[in-house]
């Protein structure tokens, strides 16, 4: 396939995120317009159940959800790597499986030892 | 000189413009039934809900409340649109057109009928992962910006929650594409397996389901919002216009969800269990009604389950789901090969 044929694959894709975008904002402005503003302090206000907010809502949080995050990078890599070789494993054949074998079996030593030291616990 | 101008101009009009126009309108084709879909999806939760606690729902506005969607549209039409006086207000306001975005520009790969799809790319499988991947941003720029409490907690949990499974979401599209040696959608649908590959692939599609559930933060997984106690989650202060496309795109999710489901498992547009004599009926709407089925299993299981607790459900995702996954790559894979039954097999 020549380059512009592939790059004209993705047009719909460009006209479809103008339109979406352009309908999220005509949504928006529509309510802008439409309805009644009339705000107050109290209304801007953070909900904080009927108390007077107290200090910035931006504070200390959970070290764990760094952690998930981190996790979470380490393996969605592994997956970007495992989409090319599950669709090409059947040309690779058996040195391309024992190839990813090796590869998951390193990933998974570390793991079982992300699991050991209580990364994956949350209470 | 002159007529240069002029040949450039036409060409640029038959090159550029004229194809345009013709994607608008499938693109129009394709969102006005996704809104509709969409606005009626919101109606069938509430029904079915309604039909599972032995009420009604639903009953005034219109034929059988028909009407309910419209006027739920209209009454957050008419309502104030706040900015909380704390918020990044750029943040604020852009988070919930991002979600609605995302969830709708998905729809660019999925096909709905053979050849009935707007981009048909190579990698619509890894377009769908990134897509889906993105919508994480929405929700925590919503948590972020909002500057409150309840919002922030809310963002940093459904973050989390989206992230965790995401992973096993991943796996489980390894082991589709083991059996199908394309990422392309359509490829997808009409690759032929044999009966016991189906049957391996069976527990994955389980576990699709129940991580699309959590992906879409839907009951019994719906911790960001626990209204017990955040109130909301990451929407709380959101109103008017703002908070629908939230809603909207949390329910287009939902079907995108679904619309995954059917491709990748149960045949996208094709008659169910392959029988021939039902190909009468058009494959849009055998893609709809499994499109439906599976948005009936979402509903049911938010009539159904009580809700996780938060450790529970990160157990599930990285302790049961993750390994699971991880094991069944390995052993289909190991099985495809060895039985030489894997698709592209060279000279075969």
């Amino acid at each position: 396939m020549a380059p512009q044929e592939l790059l004209l694959n993705y047009l719909p894709i460009v006209v479809f995120l103008v339109i979406a975008t352009g309908l999220a904002c005509v949504m928006v402005l529509a309510s802008f317009i439409a309805a009644k503003q009339k705000p107050d302090a109290e209304k801007l206000s953070a909900y904080e159940c009927g108390f007077e907010p107290f200090g910035d809502a931006r504070s200390k949080f959970d070290v764990r959800f760094y952690l998930v995050s981190i996790l979470f990078i380490i393996f969605d890599l592994e997956i970007a790597f495992l989409f090319p070789w599950a669709v090409t494993l059947g040309s690779i054949g058996l040195y391309g499986f024992w190839s990813m074998m090796v590869f998951l079996g390193v990933l998974t030593i570390g793991f079982i030892y992300e699991w050991r030291k209580g990364a994956l616990d949350w209470e | 000189m002159l007529e240069n101008i002029a040949f450039l101009q036409s060409d640029f009009f038959t090159g550029y413009i004229q194809p345009v126009l013709v994607i608008t309108g499938y693109v129009l084709l394709l969102v006005v039934p996704l809104i509709l879909a969409m606005a009626y999806l919101t109606y069938a939760e509430r029904k079915v809900l309604a039909a599972m606690q032995l009420r009604q729902g639903p009953m005034m506005v219109g034929p059988f409340g028909l009407l309910q969607p419209l006027a739920d549209g209209l009454k957050l039409l008419g309502k104030e649109t706040i900015i909380p006086s704390g918020a990044n207000r750029v943040i604020f306001v852009i988070a919930p057109m991002l979600t609605f975005m995302l969830a709708l520009v998905a729809w660019a790969v999925i096909p709905v009928n053979a050849g009935w799809v707007l981009a048909d790319i190579n990698v619509g499988v890894l377009y769908l992962f990134a897509i889906s991947s993105l919508g994480v941003y929405g929700i925590l720029m919503a948590g972020w910006a909002s500057n409150s409490r309840y919002a922030f907690l809310g963002g940093l949990r459904s973050a989390a929650q989206m992230v965790s499974y995401e992973v096993s979401i991943g796996l489980v599209l390894v082991c589709v594409l083991l059996t199908t040696g394309s990422l392309n959608l359509t490829d997808i649908v009409m690759a032929e397996r044999d009966w016991w590959v189906d049957l391996l692939l069976f527990p994955m599609f389980i576990v699709f389901v129940i991580s699309a559930l959590a992906e879409t933060n839907r009951a019994p997984f719906d911790l960001p919002e626990g209204e017990s106690e955040l109130v909301g989650g990451y929407n709380v202060e959101y109103s008017s216009m703002t908070f629908a496309l939230f809603f909207l795109g949390e329910y287009m999710n939902m079907i995108l969800m679904s619309g995954m489901t059917a491709v990748l498992f149960l045949g996208g547009w094709l008659p169910p269990f392959g029988i021939e004599a039902l190909a009468v009926v058009p494959g849009v709407i055998w893609f709809i009604l499994k499109v439906c089925f599976v948005l009936f299993v979402f509903l049911w299981a938010r009539a159904t389950l009580p809700r996780y607790r938060y450790d529970q459900l990160m157990r599930l995702g990285w302790k049961v789901f993750l390994p699971l996954t991880l094991i069944w790559v390995v052993i289909m894979a190991g099985v495809l090969v060895y039985a030489e039954a894997l698709p592209n097999m060279a000279g075969g």
